[in-house]
């Protein structure tokens, strides 16, 4: 007894203490062995991931790289229209993700009193988040480039991508919405404010954190999802001129980074360039992920 | 909610547009089920229920008498993600042990963004990874031809739930009261046996819904698995080149005649792979319930 007085007492300095049977002494070793090694191989893993990305990417990497495109009359090996291309599928998801998003978590929060209804709805986004990405190539490419006739294009993924987005969107605004205390909204309210007027002045400025940590993950998504950018949007690599024309803006098709990446290491066994985009989707998603802690860190601040 | 003031057109009309939104969800989920159920019946119904589902050759480009039976996507699909989960849930768990319980708190505060990161990479970059390094050195362990196999997709599969795995079950131990774990303690158990013979099976149902979200990550990954698998329709074997019910529909959209029974079975394949999605969502809901309650 008096040894296990003393686990009990400093359990972190004596955790394999003298009082232990060989065999309790030997689960505990070598568990804690185990634990330690996971933890070491998880981090080695990312280590040589990040490393090797960087290792074969880096010497192909250069303002060139970046700013043209690929062109066998010039001889260049550029990446531009794929960047272009991102931006425009980040843009347009975005600015259709978001007002639907933003509506449907103030309405689940503010307005909903139908507890099936809320109930409904908080499953479809659920399902909506568990549906995996080639699901929802496969339905873009049938509603929005068949039945709308938008044919392969950017604007088809991206309202595809909008669909797929929602959930992320709905859930952090809602989480954020929580956090505004109810005092407030009685406060406006009693001062003989409208509901949405409410919203508009108190609710929403006080979430827009939240709002805005969406925006970050689901641009997150954007720039990592592939399937849905390769089978409905296209994978040309030539520049788009998205501002010429109706037309062009709604029809234009081509490949986002991901895709890019894609077709350089899958179809056209071009491993370096395909290495050099993957170290610029690397910083993205290093940006992206402490972009995002910084807002919600603001957010736990307040 | 009662309003004593009276209907302002504004509030009313903005009501009903947040309504809308709210709605969009719903209908959204809607149009997936009712697209992939209307497309992905005909083929069904022209091949055969059983003969789709259980036929064990599939030979889309046999001009003259193609078959579509989908069994070792299927198949492959269930021994793929079996594998990864293998793989990945006892190093994801013991990972989320460490960074939960055992790590000193500095050492975790710097592992964990580590882990988002890794979550955050593309998938894309996961199989070219696995391309330029898994497979060279398969082919050179195993004395194979080519190291296509779904080994290959299982290792890759592995990495890729990693993340989701650790996040979900550190949370699941971070939420066990503390007094447990003091009882435990005072009890004479020595912390390591504390976490696991404690704190663990308090945490079980958080860590079940781990091992789900892993299982439905790995059952809809298609572009990572597709550029490592070889996506040969071959029944499965460790060493053999497979498709995936995911990759089977990837690999063969972008060549298949529009209105063709060939494309319709692949709608088909959609269709059993949200089923399959369904039902693991449920799984995960109940099992997310349960823990609430």
């Amino acid at each position: 007894m008096s040894q296990t007085a003393v686990t009990m007492e400093a359990p972190r300095e004596k955790s394999w203490g003298t009082g232990l049977s060989a065999g309790r002494k030997a689960y505990d070793r070598g568990l804690r062995a185990l634990v330690w090694l996971c933890a070491g191989l998880t981090c080695a893993l990312l280590l040589f991931l990040i490393g090797y990305i960087l290792y074969r990417g880096l010497p192909g990497l250069s303002w060139e790289f970046l700013t043209t495109q690929e062109s066998l009359l010039k001889g260049t090996m550029g990446i531009l229209p794929a960047i272009q291309n991102t931006l425009y599928v980040v843009v347009v998801t975005l600015v259709i993700a978001l007002p639907l998003g933003v509506g449907a978590a103030v309405y689940l929060t503010e307005y909903a009193t139908n507890h099936r209804l809320v109930n409904a709805i908080e499953f479809a986004t659920e399902t909506l988040s568990g549906i995996p990405s080639i699901l929802y190539a496969l339905v873009g490419y049938l509603a929005f480039s068949n039945t709308l006739g938008l044919g392969y294009s950017l604007l088809a993924a991206s309202l595809t991508l909008a669909m797929m987005n929602l959930p992320t969107i709905i859930r952090t605004t809602q989480e954020s919405l929580k956090t505004v205390p109810q005092g407030y909204r009685e406060g406006a309210l009693g001062l003989g404010s409208g509901k949405w007027h409410m919203i508009r002045t108190i609710v929403l400025p006080g979430s827009i954190d939240g709002i805005v940590t969406g925006c970050i993950l689901a641009v997150g998504r954007i720039v990592g999802e592939s399937a849905v950018l390769l089978y409905v949007g296209g994978m040309d690599s030539t520049l788009n001129n998205f501002f010429a024309s109706l037309d062009k803006f709604a029809h234009s098709s081509g490949a986002t980074l991901t895709v890019q990446l894609y077709v350089f290491a899958k179809e056209r066994a071009m491993m370096d360039p395909a290495f050099t985009v993957a170290v610029v989707l690397l910083a993205l998603t290093f940006l992206i992920n402490l972009a995002a802690k910084v807002v919600g860190k603001k957010l736990r601040q307040k | 909610m009662k309003r004593t003031q009276k209907i302002n057109p504004l509030e009313a009309g903005m009501h009903g547009l947040f309504f809308l939104c709210g709605f969009v969800a719903v209908a959204f989920v809607l149009v997936i089920t009712v697209y992939l159920v209307i497309s992905g019946l005909p083929a069904i119904r022209e091949v055969g229920l059983v003969d789709f589902l259980f036929g064990t050759t599939w030979d889309s480009d046999n001009k003259t008498n193609p078959q579509y039976g989908i069994l070792p996507f299927i198949l492959t699909s269930i021994y793929g993600t079996a594998g990864a989960i293998i793989i990945g849930v006892p190093i994801g768990f013991l990972t989320a042990v460490f960074l939960a319980k055992v790590a000193p708190p500095k050492v975790a505060s710097a592992i964990r963004p580590a882990v988002d990161l890794l979550a955050g990479i593309p998938s894309v970059v996961y199989g070219m990874v696995g391309m330029a390094v898994l497979l060279p050195a398969i082919r050179e362990a195993f004395n194979l031809r080519a190291g296509d196999t779904l080994l290959a997709a299982i290792l890759v599969l592995a990495v890729m739930i990693l993340p989701s795995i650790i996040s979900v079950s550190e949370t699941a131990l971070r939420a066990v009261p503390r007094e447990y774990e003091e009882a435990s303690l005072a009890l004479g158990a020595t912390e390591i046996e504390t976490y696991f013979r404690v704190t663990a099976p308090a945490a079980k149902s958080g860590i079940a819904a781990a091992v789900v979200l892993g299982v439905g990550r790995a059952i809809g990954e298609a572009m990572a698995i597709m550029m490592v698998a070889g996506n040969a329709p071959n029944m499965p074997g460790l060493f053999k080149s497979v498709k995936f019910l995911t990759t089977a529909v990837a690999s063969e959209m972008s060549y298949a005649a529009d209105g063709s029974l060939h494309k319709m079975a692949l709608f088909s394949i959609g269709l059993v792979l949200f089923i399959f999605i369904m039902m693991i969502n449920v799984g995960l809901n109940v099992i997310l319930k349960r823990e609430k309650e």
